[in-house]
């Protein structure tokens, strides 16, 4: 592929309406890692009105648990994990106004509903491609919950990341749906 | 009696996970560029072409294919002439398995309690052991990476003998369907016939490290894993789920005699990163 949009981060909500399922782009700038055990946290301290350590309003959040940095390497090798997993929590975190989820394979009804609410996108970044994406991240700043080791958030800052958008915020989808007959 | 000792054994186990996790299976790297150049689909094609150049990225840079690094799990076969030396076999197997991911930069992906704590163990242990003894005086092991994506999309049905070879299919296939984008497409697909329930898993995650360009010895089984696999291509998920010829590279069946009430089928999926290495000692 040539020619492919270099989309920057955090994302604008011009952005968020310009991009369609189905179109590849390339994200620069930067966004935090969270996974399931980072999740759980997040939306525990949202439920008990606690402040969360990183903004959400106007952010992207990577599904991502990276394996250990080489010397000399910001990061590990660092591909998305399944984001369905993530459904439970992440229509709270878009009522917070996050804007951009990188992660792999399908969501729910629910979390496109909120994406569409809240006017959201979400990324598909090609999982078992993570060395060569891990070229892509040129640092990574532990941000928060360093004992949860590599689900720990982390502040990445993307380089001509590749992705396709999967869902955008009118709720489309690039994904083939192969429902049981 | 043959002496192996628990220091070799430890060692071939870290080299085991070491290369699996660095270094694709030549004859799946020679299968997806083989589905990158077949591709129809632009999407596809691109996510196939970031798998190819993510081999050539990982062996530069020193990282592993995939973050994931995986479950450790290790089938032995031990010959019965030969005599551990220097402590307990599945000691140095859990050590081995401790080395490969403490010092080779490597995930620790596994939590010691599954349901409350879900605390990490720091060192990926312990790993999943299967000890068969065999005949002879080596001990053949063989390591998997077991990545969790398609780990979690593999399904195990207790099908009556009456569902035959078409409901046999249609759970292969029903379970690819299922599972859609979330397993890293293009996967691998294991499938354990017979058995009971417990034997048709094992059969099935030990099929998913099958070489590429094996068929079931039983012409009849080797035309069910032609006939599954394309079928399942014909669900159009394609690499990554952007659609698509190749869904699958491959389906292998295992079988295994089993109870006059049953037709136990077990189906483990893996991804394209589909990490294993095998020595003998
Ligand atoms: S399913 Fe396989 S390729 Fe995908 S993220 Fe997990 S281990 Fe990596």
């Amino acid at each position: 592929m040539t020619d492919i949009r270099e989309v920057l981060l955090p994302l604008t909500d011009e952005t968020v309406s310009s991009l369609r399922a189905g179109e590849p782009v390339l994200l620069t700038g930067p966004c935090y890692t969270a996974r399931d055990a980072a999740h759980k946290r997040l939306t525990e301290m949202l439920a008990r009105g606690e402040a969360l350590p990183m903004p959400l309003a106007g952010q992207t959040v990577y599904y991502v648990g990276p394996s250990p940095a080489p010397a000399g390497r910001p990061i590990g090798a660092a591909g998305p994990t399944s984001s369905y997993r993530m459904d439970a929590y992440t229509p709270a975190l878009l009522q917070q106004g996050l804007k951009g989820m990188i992660g792999k394979g399908k969501r729910s009804a629910e979390v496109v509903d909120a994406m569409r609410r809240h006017h959201a996108v979400y990324f598909g970044a090609v999982g078992g491609a993570a060395a060569l994406l891990s070229r892509h991240i040129t640092a990574c700043e532990l941000i928060a919950f360093p004992e949860l080791q590599s689900e720990a958030v982390c502040r990445l800052t993307l380089e001509r990341f590749p992705v396709l958008v999967l869902i955008d915020c009118e709720g489309r989808s690039a994904l083939v749906e192969t429902p049981i007959i | 009696m043959r002496e192996i000792s628990c220091a070799q054994i430890r060692a071939a186990v870290a080299q085991l996970f070491l290369t699996a996790n660095r270094q694709i299976a030549p004859d799946i790297r020679q299968a997806v560029t083989d589905a990158a150049d077949r591709e129809t689909s632009t999407a596809a094609r691109y996510a196939l072409s970031q798998l190819t150049e993510n081999y050539v990225c990982a062996e530069e840079d020193g990282l592993p294919i995939c973050q994931d690094t995986g479950l450790a799990v290790v089938f032995a076969e031990v010959g019965q002439e030969v005599r551990i030396t220097g402590g307990l076999f599945s000691d140095a197997v859990t050590a081995g398995v401790r080395d490969a991911y403490t010092e080779g930069s490597l995930r620790k992906s596994v939590v010691d309690d599954p349901l409350f704590d879900r605390t990490n163990t720091l060192d990926n242990c312990p790993p999943i052991l299967h000890t068969a003894l065999v005949s002879g005086d080596r001990i053949h092991l063989l390591g998997i990476a077991k990545g969790f994506g398609s780990e979690n999309m593999s399904r195990i049905g207790m099908l009556t003998p009456a569902a035959g070879e078409a409901g046999v299919l249609r759970y292969i296939v029903d379970t690819a369907r299922l599972a859609g984008p979330n397993p890293c497409p293009p996967i691998i697909v294991g499938v354990g016939i017979g058995g009971d329930f417990e034997q048709a898993a094992l059969l099935a995650k030990r099929m998913t490290a099958r070489p590429l360009n094996k068929r079931h010895p039983d012409p009849r089984y080797a035309a069910l894993e032609t006939r599954a696999l394309s079928e399942i291509n014909a669900l159009g998920i394609g690499a990554a789920g952007y659609g698509g010829v190749t869904t699958a590279l491959n389906v292998a069946i295992a079988t295994a005699p089993t109870h006059i009430a049953g037709l136990p089928v077990a189906v483990n999926i893996c991804c394209h990163a589909s990490r294993h290495a095998e020595i003998n000692l």
